[in-house]
């Protein structure tokens, strides 16, 4: 158990930063200097004031008409995306980790709090897996791929909570609560998880292209 | 009306797709896909297919999607699983059978109209996608007959119809002297050099509606416009191969459109009220000859009236009385923002003014848009049907009490006169020309 413990707190752990890094780092510099050789003019059209304005409205809950016409998806994907972040960043037992290993300590959320929060992205995860099942215009397009990322999403948040609690088999739990959550931190770069880089490029480039050169809204 | 013809999954009756899935062979296909994957594009294309993460909000988007009862394959994304995903995932080893589908999907299940981008929340192009896929199929030679009728004709004449050099000038003396009976010196100035404006139709004008070159004509009369049309080809500032994904030629008639203004040494070109000759000057030809904004100003027919109101040079007898409503044409509303414009032209020409809802940018196409129309009877009655929103649309308008619809677009007009006979709404179309030539002063 212990060896286990080791393995994955050790080296799977700097496996995972490193896939993350350098893959996030590979892709993005592939795909700049994809764009910079085949689609040049979408740096023309790059407008950071317009850029921005799409982000911000993108950003903001409600803002935009399909947010207003979709009320329930909105609330949660917004909840799921904040806690998401939230959560596991600011927990009171992975900061006091982060301060044995590195020596810098930030603030901390209360137990409890933690604890909704990965309810809350639990939560999310089996709201999109319901809409992915019953929804006809996204079970159309939905791979096992999708449901594979949402039980990668989930899982971390899941076990965390097992283990928190500390319910039966918790001590196994704990392993697998870690290895998931490197599991998830890892396939950030190779899979559609990648949207939290991409975002801001392709809803600025949409952005600026309407607002600079369309002269339209685009929300 | 007899002689459109349904469609079926399963039966495709178009001439030109048949003719073109029959030559295929999968090694051809892998070959011409890769050549347009590597050659043409690059990072966006990548990009929008690997990020999509499939969450069906753009469906929404989507008057296709909305109007045929909320059928999955409808959805934006639904039609890029149906074309690109796979192609992509499969490296371009696809069936002539897949080609044949993905054709009818992006040839005439999307207006290329760009609502979806303003629905997805990353902002994916969809309507880029689509062209891609165009692209491919024109590179394959699978296109829809009637569309790549109009492509030849742009290829012979560098028109869209088949308008021979001689039948131009004669329409236009033509027009000349039936609008002499009204303004007994109006000229249609031919090749003047040095003119303010330089004045485009797109080729449907003076083949089927000659009127309106007449009308644009005692417009410019009226207002004072210092104005030429060219005698010889690049009259026709549309673009029917920017829709088959005949990039080369969309670039050949952009050039020629563009030096005739040019070699006149016009000042602007002022085009008339079409939509997607906007989109190919303003978007997508200029961009493919390389220039970043087209390489001599040029404005649509709305930003021209606009100008003629806002600077009184125009006056009117008195404003058109019956109720009207406005139809947002897809290219120059999400593509020039001129939705602002035509509500000022409408509330200065007309007396009363409803709106439609969704409306600006929001409004659904005609469902002529994007070369659908152009695609022809074997597609007609699916193109109407696939109009059931746009037609509550007009229902929900015209119960506020609206008569008129004014559609500022040519496309607009054939897909809005197909929906409105179909369903039986009994609203009558116009173009903003119309109502202004209808008000206005006729100058002595």
């Amino acid at each position: 158990m212990h060896d286990i413990y080791s393995l994955v707190t050790g080296p799977l752990a700097w496996l995972s930063f490193a896939l993350f890094l350098g893959g996030s780092i590979f892709r993005f510099t592939s795909l700049y200097r994809l764009a910079q050789k085949k689609d040049s003019a979408v740096f023309e059209y790059m407008s950071l004031r317009y850029a921005l304005r799409s982000i911000a409205h993108w950003l903001t809950p409600f803002a935009t008409r399909n947010m207003r016409l979709n009320p329930a998806m909105t609330v949660v994907t917004f909840a799921f995306h904040i806690c998401l972040f939230i959560a596991p960043l600011f927990l009171f037992a992975h900061v006091i980790l982060i301060q044995e290993s590195f020596g810098f300590h930030f603030p901390t959320l209360p137990n409890a709090v933690a604890d909704i929060l990965s309810i809350i992205v639990v939560l999310s995860c089996l709201f999109f897996a319901g809409r992915r099942m019953f929804l006809p215009e996204v079970k159309y397009l939905t791979t096992w791929v999708d449901i594979a990322i949402l039980v990668a999403v989930a899982a971390p948040f899941f076990t965390g909570f097992w283990v928190y609690h500390q319910w039966a088999g918790f001590q196994t739990m704990t392993l697998v609560h870690i290895f998931s959550g490197e599991l998830m931190i890892a396939i950030i770069p190779f899979t559609k998880l990648f949207h939290m880089f991409l975002f801001p490029f392709i809803r600025g480039y949409i952005g600026s292209e309407f607002g600079n050169v369309r002269m339209a809204k685009d929300w | 009306m007899s002689d459109s013809k349904p469609i079926t999954e399963n039966e495709i009756d178009d001439k030109g797709i048949m003719a073109g899935v029959e030559k295929l062979s999968p090694e051809k296909i892998e070959r011409v896909i890769n050549e347009v994957i590597t050659a043409e594009t690059g990072a966006k294309l990548k990009v929008y297919v690997d990020t999509c993460v499939h969450c069906g909000l753009c469906s929404e988007g989507c008057h296709y999607f909305i109007s045929r009862d909320r059928d999955p394959k409808f959805s934006p994304a639904g039609k890029v699983k149906q074309t690109l995903w796979e192609i992509m995932r499969k490296r371009g080893r696809v069936s002539p059978e897949f080609i044949k589908n993905a054709a009818v999907v992006a040839y005439t299940q999307c207006n290329l109209c760009k609502r979806c981008a303003m629905y997805c929340p990353f902002g994916i192009d969809i309507a880029y996608v689509m062209s891609v896929m165009r692209r491919i199929c024109h590179k394959l030679g699978v296109v829809p007959l009637y569309i790549q009728d109009t492509a030849h004709s742009h290829s012979v004449t560098a028109n869209q119809m088949w308008v021979k050099d001689d039948e131009w000038i004669d329409t236009l003396m033509w027009q000349e002297e039936e609008a002499r009976d009204e303004v007994s010196n109006l000229r249609i100035p031919l090749d003047v050099e040095g003119s303010d404006t330089f004045y485009s139709v797109i080729g449907p004008e003076p083949k089927y509606r000659a009127q309106l070159i007449y009308q644009a004509a005692m417009i410019m009369e009226a207002a004072g416009e210092s104005w030429t049309m060219p005698s010889s080809p690049g009259w026709d500032n549309s673009d029917m191969c920017m829709y088959t994904g005949d990039y080369e030629m969309m670039e050949r008639l952009k050039k020629v459109h563009f030096e005739a203004a040019i070699r006149l040494k016009a000042k602007r070109i002022v085009m008339g009220e079409c939509g997607h000759a906007f989109r190919s000057v303003y978007d997508m030809g200029n961009r493919a000859l390389g220039w970043k904004m087209p390489p001599i100003p040029i404005i649509h027919a709305i930003e021209y009236y606009h100008e003629i109101f806002s600077k009184e040079k125009i006056k009117i007898k008195k404003k058109f009385d019956r109720p009207v409503t406005l139809h947002d044409p897809c290219n120059i509303v999400r593509g020039r923002g001129l939705h602002h414009m035509a509500r000022e032209v409408v509330n200065a020409t007309c007396k009363t003014f409803i709106e439609m809802t969704p409306n600006c940018e929001h409004n659904y196409c005609c469902g002529a848009g994007g070369g659908v129309i152009n695609c022809g009877p074997p597609f007609k009655n699916e193109r109407v049907e696939s109009s059931k929103a746009k037609a509550e649309q007009l229902f929900a308008a015209k119960a506020k009490g609206a008569e008129v619809v004014i559609a500022p677009c040519h496309n607009c007009h054939g897909g809005l006169e197909d929906i409105i006979h179909h369903y039986g709404i009994d609203m009558e179309l116009k173009f903003l020309g119309d109502i202004i030539y209808e008000i206005m002063e006729i100058p002595e």
